[in-house]
Parts: structure tokens; sequence; C-alpha cells
């Protein structure tokens, strides 16, 4: 059994913990797989094994939830985790015809990581910002009003930004302010 | 009839987020006169009298399902559906983010008027950023003693907190909400019992949505029978709608119920690029397309909506355009339940599954006019078999598009079905 998480976020766990009645601890599931999915960088069986033991569970139960929520990632995953709408909303504005321009900019088909290891791009459901579409995520935060030009200028930067950072890994999920970008 | 904000206040107030210019605009002047004041059953009256009913689709009336939780001792909840993940709705983020304090109000009168506790807002995971943010909102109203222990001197004792989804459709059905709050997989449970007697950690619940909720302190403030003289008879008061796809300016545009479409249209600037209306989903990916000669002259109200056979629900209006297909568009509904179907009941599961891939072969021109039959079937093997609304729900694109818009089906299977004939 590791301690990553414990470690590392010891009292955001504590405070997680605090949202929710004595007794039902299971509720921080979801909170505590967050900061697990920072702590370990994808949610390993480790990282698993931790969460459950930190709520009173069994690592089948965290597993399942793993698994159903989709802003958990099970498998390795690349620096930049680009979560790209493609929904019906999106897709009226023109992602469908944008997704190639962003595959070959980043390197790799969607569903797929680069060969540099630097980004995972997904094609994802409604992220409720259909005012600005198309839209995506980038390890979680959002990027609006996309097209051919900003998706270049937007993958440039990220390049940039990977360039400056050794780990070359941007946080996914939330940790302390510091973990923050 | 122009837009009217009430709930999107903060676009006419600067600064609306900060506790000090909601408090100087009478921000938590109503929590302190029902706490101190008022008992919980007039809160519940005057909550009755505005006619309030739920911004989160289903309209039904809010001082009614308040009123439906049990009198006496014991833990009881309020929880905020601010999961927000209908495709085409972006209304709960904007009140969550620009508004807070009026949600936090809103919410904590709501308690007390129950007899809750407790307050959870639980947000679709993505709004992670919002939910930092709405956290501070909380801890600025508890320093100031808005909220927390022996409210306004009284006994009674109230926290608000956050809580946040992972990404999962589901968890906007409130009892799937509810499971995923506890730690569990967000799948929907049979009704009865109802959240209001058995809901979160099995206590009394009242389950409402963020825009619902975003209303009651202006109510209590100007009184019931202001709310009333706006919208209609049956749907008083306002509606955010979301309007996205094919106009000049997509956007949140809060106008009072009963607001012909054609206005709505109008204020989000037309269809884009000088082109026709050719349909409109009005309450996301979950509702009928209808066609645009059928949406000039709709009223946007429940009642209306529901008489012309469709839905207002979220009021979250997907405009598309003449160059629009109606196979692709429900195609992608198509995907999206599928991709969205939580697992537990077999024929959404297995028919959403299966509506994607005649879908594909269709959209793709490989499709025969044996699949647009087959769809149909599919139809008829979810239809009312299904555990919770996402199966219907899913069925509400392919459903319209066939009865409305089959010549896009005739143009689909037309590639296949010209070249056979001259094969032969």
């Amino acid at each position: 059994m590791t301690d990553l998480l414990q470690q590392r976020f010891g009292s955001e766990i504590q405070a997680a913990f605090a949202r929710y009645p004595a007794g039902r601890e299971k509720s921080a599931a979801l909170p505590l797989l967050y900061l697990a999915q920072a702590a370990y960088g994808h949610l390993s069986t480790e990282a698993i094994e931790e969460v459950a033991q930190l709520i009173g569970s069994d690592s089948t139960h965290v597993r399942g939830l793993a698994g159903f929520y989709s802003l958990f990632l099970e498998q390795p995953h690349g620096g930049f985790v680009v979560q790209y709408c493609n929904d019906l909303p999106c897709a009226l504005r023109g992602s469908e015809d944008f997704l190639p321009v962003l595959e070959e900019k980043l390197g790799c088909k969607a569903g797929a990581t680069s060969a540099d290891g630097l980004f995972t791009l997904e094609c994802v459901m409604c992220l409720a910002a259909c005012d600005r579409a198309p839209m995506a995520q980038i390890n979680l935060d959002y990027v609006y009003d996309l097209n051919p030009e900003s998706l270049d200028l937007l993958v440039t930067e990220l390049r940039a930004k990977a360039a400056s950072d050794p780990e070359r890994r941007a946080p996914f999920g939330f940790g302390p302010p510091s973990e923050m970008k | 009839m122009p837009q009217l904000n009430l709930v999107l206040r903060h676009r006419d107030i600067p600064g609306l987020h900060e506790l000090a210019v909601y408090q100087t605009n009478g921000g938590y002047a109503q929590l302190r006169r029902a706490v101190t004041e008022l008992t919980p059953e007039a809160v519940i009256d005057i909550v009755k009298a505005s006619g309030l009913r739920g911004r989160g689709g289903a309209g039904f009336p809010t001082g009614l399902k308040w009123s439906f939780v049990p009198k006496g001792p014991g833990q009881k909840y309020i929880v905020v559906n601010n999961d927000e993940s209908e495709p085409g709705t972006f209304k709960d983020h904007e009140i969550m983010l620009r508004n807070p304090h009026q949600l936090i109000e809103g919410a904590a009168i709501a308690a007390y008027a129950v007899g809750a506790s407790a307050v959870y807002i639980y947000s679709r995971g993505e709004f992670w950023k919002s939910a930092q943010s709405f956290d501070r909102a909380i801890a600025e109203a508890r320093a100031a003693g808005l909220l927390g222990q022996r409210l306004f001197g009284t006994d009674y004792n109230l926290e608000v907190y956050t809580s946040l989804g992972a990404g999962a459709y589901i968890c906007g059905e409130e009892t799937a909400l509810l499971s995923s709050l506890q730690g569990d997989l967000g799948q929907p449970r049979l009704k009865p019992p109802f959240p209001a007697v058995a809901g979160l950690y099995a206590r009394p619940t009242v389950v409402n949505n963020t825009e619902t909720l975003a209303n009651v302190p202006l109510i209590l403030e100007r009184g019931a029978d202001w709310y009333k003289g706006i919208g209609t008879e049956k749907s008083p008061g306002t509606k955010v709608c979301c309007v996205s796809g094919h106009v000049e300016r997509p956007g949140n545009y809060e106008i009072p119920l009963g607001t012909p479409f054609k206005e709505l249209l109008a204020m989000a600037g037309g269809v884009w690029k000088g082109r026709r209306l050719k349909a409109m989903m009005p309450a996301g990916a979950s509702s009928p397309a209808t066609p645009g000669e059928q949406c000039m002259d709709l009223l946007l109200d429940w009642e209306s909506m529901a008489a012309a056979g469709s839905t207002l629900g979220s009021a979250s209006f997907i405009i598309m355009d003449e160059t629009t297909d109606m196979v692709w568009v429900a195609m992608k509904t198509s995907q999206f339940f599928k991709h969205e179907s939580c697992g537990k009941c077999s024929p959404c599961r297995e028919g959403t599954f299966w509506l994607t891939k005649v879908y594909g072969r269709l959209n793709a021109g490989s499709g025969t006019s044996e699949d647009v039959a087959l769809v149909g079937e599919i139809i008829e093997q979810i239809r009312d078999k299904c555990f919770c609304p996402l199966g219907e729900f899913a069925l509400s694109a392919p459903r319209s598009t066939m009865a409305k818009f089959p010549e896009d089906y005739r143009r689909a299977v037309g590639t296949v079905e010209n070249g056979a004939q001259q094969d032969g």
C-alpha cells in the first residue's frame, strides 16, 4: 500500500471529509479521486487502493467509480489532456470540421496520445459552454471560440508551456492553489 | 417583450458577485427576514402563491415540492442540482459564477422553509474552478454571520457546501445525483420513495435546480403578486433561455415566460449568415426537433409548449439553419445518449448502442430504407421500457426528425438505393 495521496494532499483530504457528515466518508470518494489523479498522474491500482482505504470502501467499488465518471483517467496520458467537445451545439459551429486541424497540430488522433507524450486528445460530450462554441477543456481548463487559427495559437502556447516545465505536465485535477495554473 | 434580468441581475448590477454589493442591493435581507420573522410555513406559502415552477426542466411547482417534506425534527437536506449537462444548456454556470449570493440566499431560504440544516450544491466536475470561487462566496457569507450556527441570534443552524461530480449526464436525474453525492455510481433508482421522504442518506431531501432557487430571494422581497404579474398565469416569472447553434449571438437571454420564440431568436441576432431557420430543439438534445415554420409563433411557457406537442424543459434552444441534415442531428444526439447511458437498464444501454450503429450507416450514405425501418423498431423497444427518463430523451430526435423531416431520410438512403436500381 502506497500513501502518495496522503503525503501530498493530507490537508485537502481532511477538508474533503469535513464537507460530509461523520460516518459518511464514502461521500468524499469523488473529491479524493480528483486528488489521487493529481498525486499519481492517473488512477493506477495503487491510487485506487489508497482512495478505497481512506474512504473505508473496497477497491472494486472505487474502480467502478473511476470507470463510470468521464473525468477520471485510468490509463497513463499525455501531459496535456485535450478534451474537445464534438457534441451537437459545438458541431453546428464547426467542431467536426476543425478536428482534423487539431489532430494534425497535436500529432495524434482523437482517443490517442502523441508520440512525444505531450498530448492526449479525447472527443467529449457537451461541457455546458455552447455560447462560446466550439470549445474544449485542457486539463480541466476551458478554452473557447475555437477555429483553425485559434487552435494553432493554442497548441503553440501549450508546446511553449511544456518546454518551460521540466515535468512537461500540467496538473490534472485540483490540488492546492500552488498546483493550479 | 424585452429581456428582464432577475436571476441574471448581475448583468445590470456590476460587482453583484461581491458580498458587499449584493447586500447593498437587498441581499440576505430576505434570509434574515425569513429566519427571524416568518415561520417556515409562511415562507412555503409565499413561494406557493408566487406560482414558481422548477427551472430544471420538469416545471414542477416549487412551493408544493417543499411542502412534501415531513414536519418535525431530524436531519433534512436541500440539494441544489447544478449538474447542467443537457447539450445546449449553460445558464446555471452563469448564475453560479456571476450571481453566487443570490443562489446561496435562495438555497438558504429553501433550507429554512423545510427545516434543513445543510445545503449541498452539486455541480458537474467541469465547473471545479467556478466551484472554488463559489466556495469563497460561501466562506464570505459565513464570516459575515449570514450562514453558520445560531443564525441571526436564533436557534437555526445552516451550513452550505459545494460538491463536485466527475462527468456523467445522468447525475442530473435527482436520484442518480443523490447516489453520486453519497459516493456511489450515479445511477437512478425507482421512485417512490421520493427524495422528500428518503433522499440524501435516506433523510428527507429537496432537490431544486440552481435557477429555481435564484428566483426565491426576489419573490420574498417583492411579493408573490409581483412575481405573478410577470409571465403567464400558469408559468409566472422569467426563464433564462440558452440559445446555441446557428445564431449570430449565442448566449443566455432571460425573458418573461410566454414570450414568442421569434422575439427570443431576434435577441440572439437571428439565424446566422442570413440563412433560413430549418429547425430548433427547445430543450437541448433531449427535446423534439421542430420545423422552422412551426417555431416562430410558439409561446415560450410550459403550457403553450406542451399544447404544441413540444416541451419548454430547461429552455435550451439549439438553432439549426437550412444547411443542417437532420439525419446527422439524430446521429449526434444518439451518440450523446449512448455515451451517457448509465448502463443500469438494458433497453437504454443496448437501444442507444444500436441507434448509433444504424444512424452511423445512414449518415455515411451506406444505409437503406430497411435501416430507417430498423430505427423505428429500436424506438419501440426503448419507448416506455426504461428505468429513468434518459431512455425516452434518446428517442426525441430520432422520432421527431423521422416524422417532420422525411425528405432528409429519403436523401440519406438515396445513395445506396438509386445505385442498386441502376445495377439491377
